[in-house]
């Protein structure tokens, strides 16, 4: 065994769910069969009229991963007589499609696994794409683990860099927590699948010249073929109050601010900068702010702008969760805590005694400013 | 009722080091634990079969030491449990990993028909979420994932009714059984174990499979034989080859000039923020 292979066996026999190339038993060659599979895919997620954006961002890599390979891209438009699939297709052209595959049925009208799994399945073995990239959403994991057993193919979930390397998808991903990351290959298997969080990748360049065009196929599926039923779907009345990870600034709570009340002091600044509250797992795990405000390996990835972290040690279960974000500011008593390491400014300091001359630095600044646009 | 609950047993990601020098995890000291996400598919088991009746057995795939992991779920109330062991299935991933506990349950139901198979969302070593919805696809069971709440069961009438987090909202989803949820954190709290569950766990033989007792019919779907993945690479993250630009607060003196000074400093990175946030606060 090569020395360079060394730390990935280690790694995988800790993991148990991953493995080494190169090991005797197992064929890394493509068969000739599978050598026809050609393409990139994206499989669009909406929701009530609208594409979630992890698809767009999503179609960002894809169109990299084409260039590389010299394919073309595909977008897979699932959905009901209500949803309006080919004005989502126009807006995957602008994002770098040159095809969307089109699947419409009263049965497809709000996502269930069953027949979203049988569409997608159908789609892959008529058209053979050899790349196909779902967002790591509640949906994209459910569908992407469902067509991947069923196709029987490779699976990486939570990427974090799609790459080519030969004429293979190279996935890279965090393991335990974010403490390495892994690149995963599928070589002997078509299609390589993978899943993306959301707000991983940068949003594509948007360009409304561009054109292509749509290939249909029917699902050939009735509502009696289905066991699961749609009984009701409950929006979330909070959902345009916490949209953490697509804020552009964000200021972070750690366990430093010591008790829940000194929260408050968090939520003061992010109202000054019309900025969202997050939170780490331990100040999530104390019960101090809501769950769904969690940042990290085990939360949401986000990328704002300014990234505000008070009284966060910088772990790297929350690194790897916030690290993409533009300017990183970190407010730490611990000249040596980890968050340090990769914000890009700091103060040495207690949280509680800098946050509130900070917001009231912030406030006397913008308010001249807002008042000179008034 | 009989339910099976999935389990794995994982190094503690929280207490995980990576050595600076040659990039593999420390593991020494590290506690094996139960996937915590494990536990809450574990309590909603429980309380199904305190409704109802019947059996929880806990299915845990590993090496041998993961037999702790399952004693674990029995002192909270779980009725049996069985490990699947065998040199076979090292370096599996989790399409071969699904192959294998789809075996083991299908042998689990040949001694008494299983209703529901409950895993937890996903593991915190491998933060994959993939096994669920494989075992769910080999078992041709029906699948429902991040539920938030069981909302009936009608074991009669062999319906099941729940409530599933989805993007942006709720689904309330009927199925039938059997069929595989695969339980969201937050959506209970693991009970206390009675001391009579805590001797049982000690006493209670833990059932240890090999690839042949958990019915494994094509050698070649598991282990690293049946997985498609293969690890190319691994690495440390990259570190930022510059550490922050720092300002010490000293006794207060300083604070409103170190803020002022921060505030400039982060405009001027990033020029265009400014603008953007007065123009964000003025809409």
């Amino acid at each position: 065994m090569s020395e360079a292979a060394k730390p990935a066996m280690a790694a995988a026999a800790a993991a148990g769910a991953a493995k080494t190339a190169g090991r005797s038993g197992r064929s890394t060659e493509l068969p000739e069969h599978l050598k026809a599979y050609k393409g990139v895919w994206v499989f669009i997620e909406h929701d009530r009229g609208h594409v979630h954006t992890v698809s767009w961002e999503l179609m960002g890599e894809a169109r990299k991963l084409a260039d590389k390979l010299g394919v073309s891209v595909s977008g897979v438009l699932m959905g009901g007589p209500a949803d309006p699939l080919e004005s989502y297709a126009q807006e995957a052209y602008a994002y770098g499609a040159d095809r969307c595959y089109l699947m419409r049925d009263p049965v497809l009208q709000g996502y269930r696994n069953e027949p979203f799994t049988k569409g997608l399945t159908d789609l892959v073995n008529t058209h053979q794409p050899e790349i196909l990239l779902l967002g790591a959403t509640t949906m994209g994991r459910d569908l992407a683990g469902s067509v991947a057993t069923t196709l029987g193919t490779g699976l990486t979930a939570d990427c974090t860099e799609l790459n080519i390397d030969g004429r293979a998808l190279a996935a890279t991903r965090p393991t335990f927590g974010g403490s390495l990351l892994c690149t995963i290959m599928t070589l002997a298997y078509r299609p390589q699948m993978a899943t993306m969080r959301p707000r991983t990748a940068a949003m594509p360049r948007r360009d409304d010249s561009r054109s292509g065009d749509i290939v249909t196929m029917a699902l050939g599926m009735v509502e009696t073929d289905i066991v699961t039923k749609l009984l009701d779907f409950i929006p979330d009345t909070n959902r345009n109050t916490v949209n953490l990870a697509y804020a552009d600034i964000i200021v972070t709570a750690g366990k430093g601010l010591k008790n829940a009340d000194n929260c408050k002091l968090v939520w003061e600044l992010a109202r000054v900068l019309g900025a969202e509250v997050g939170a780490t797992r331990a100040v999530t795990q104390a019960g101090w702010l809501d769950a769904e405000r969690q940042v990290g390996q085990t939360g949401k990835t986000v990328r704002p702008k300014l990234y505000i972290a008070a009284g966060v040690s910088g772990a790297i279960q929350h690194r790897v969760g916030m690290e993409a974000s533009d300017v990183i500011v970190a407010i730490n008593t611990d000249p040596n805590a980890p968050i340090f390491d990769f914000a890009h400014h700091g103060i040495v300091g207690n949280a509680m005694q800098v946050l509130p001359v900070l917001t009231q630095a912030f406030r006397t600044h913008l308010d001249k400013r807002i008042k000179k646009v008034a | 009722m009989h339910i099976v609950v999935c389990i794995k047993q994982v190094p503690d990601s929280a207490q995980i080091r990576v050595h600076p020098v040659t990039n593999t995890i420390m593991r020494q000291g590290v506690p094996a634990i139960v996937n915590p996400y494990d536990l809450f598919a574990l309590e909603a088991a429980l309380r199904l079969k305190d409704q109802f009746g019947g059996r929880v057995t806990v299915l845990c795939m590993g090496p041998p030491q993961a037999e702790d992991a399952l004693r674990k779920c029995i002192s909270f109330g779980a009725t049996d449990a069985i490990l699947v062991t065998d040199r076979a299935f090292a370096g599996a991933d989790t399409l071969a990993t699904s192959y294998a506990l789809a075996a083991a349950i299908r042998k689990i139901g040949q001694e008494q028909a299983v209703d529901l198979v409950f895993t937890g969302k996903q593991t915190i070593d491998g933060d994959t979420a993939q096994v669920g919805p494989g075992v769910a696809k080999r078992l041709e069971m029906n699948l429902l994932t991040y539920v938030s709440r069981i909302v009936d069961v009608d074991l009669d009438g062999r319906r099941l009714q729940v409530e599933r987090r989805a993007e942006g909202g709720v689904q309330l989803l009927e199925t039938a059984l059997p069929a595989l949820i695969t339980m969201l954190e937050g959506t209970n709290e693991m009970r206390f174990a009675t001391m009579d569950d805590m001797l049982r766990a000690g006493r209670c033989p833990v059932r240890k499979w090999s690839k042949d007792d958990a019915g494994v019919e094509d050698i070649t779907k598991i282990g690293l034989k049946g997985s498609p993945t293969i690890v190319s690479k691994v690495f440390a993250p990259k570190a930022r080859s510059q550490r922050a630009e720092t300002q010490t607060v000293d006794d207060g003196a300083g604070v409103h000039d170190v803020c002022l000074n921060l505030l400039q400093k982060i405009f001027t990175t990033h020029p265009t923020l400014e603008q953007e946030t007065v123009d964000r606060l003025s809409a």
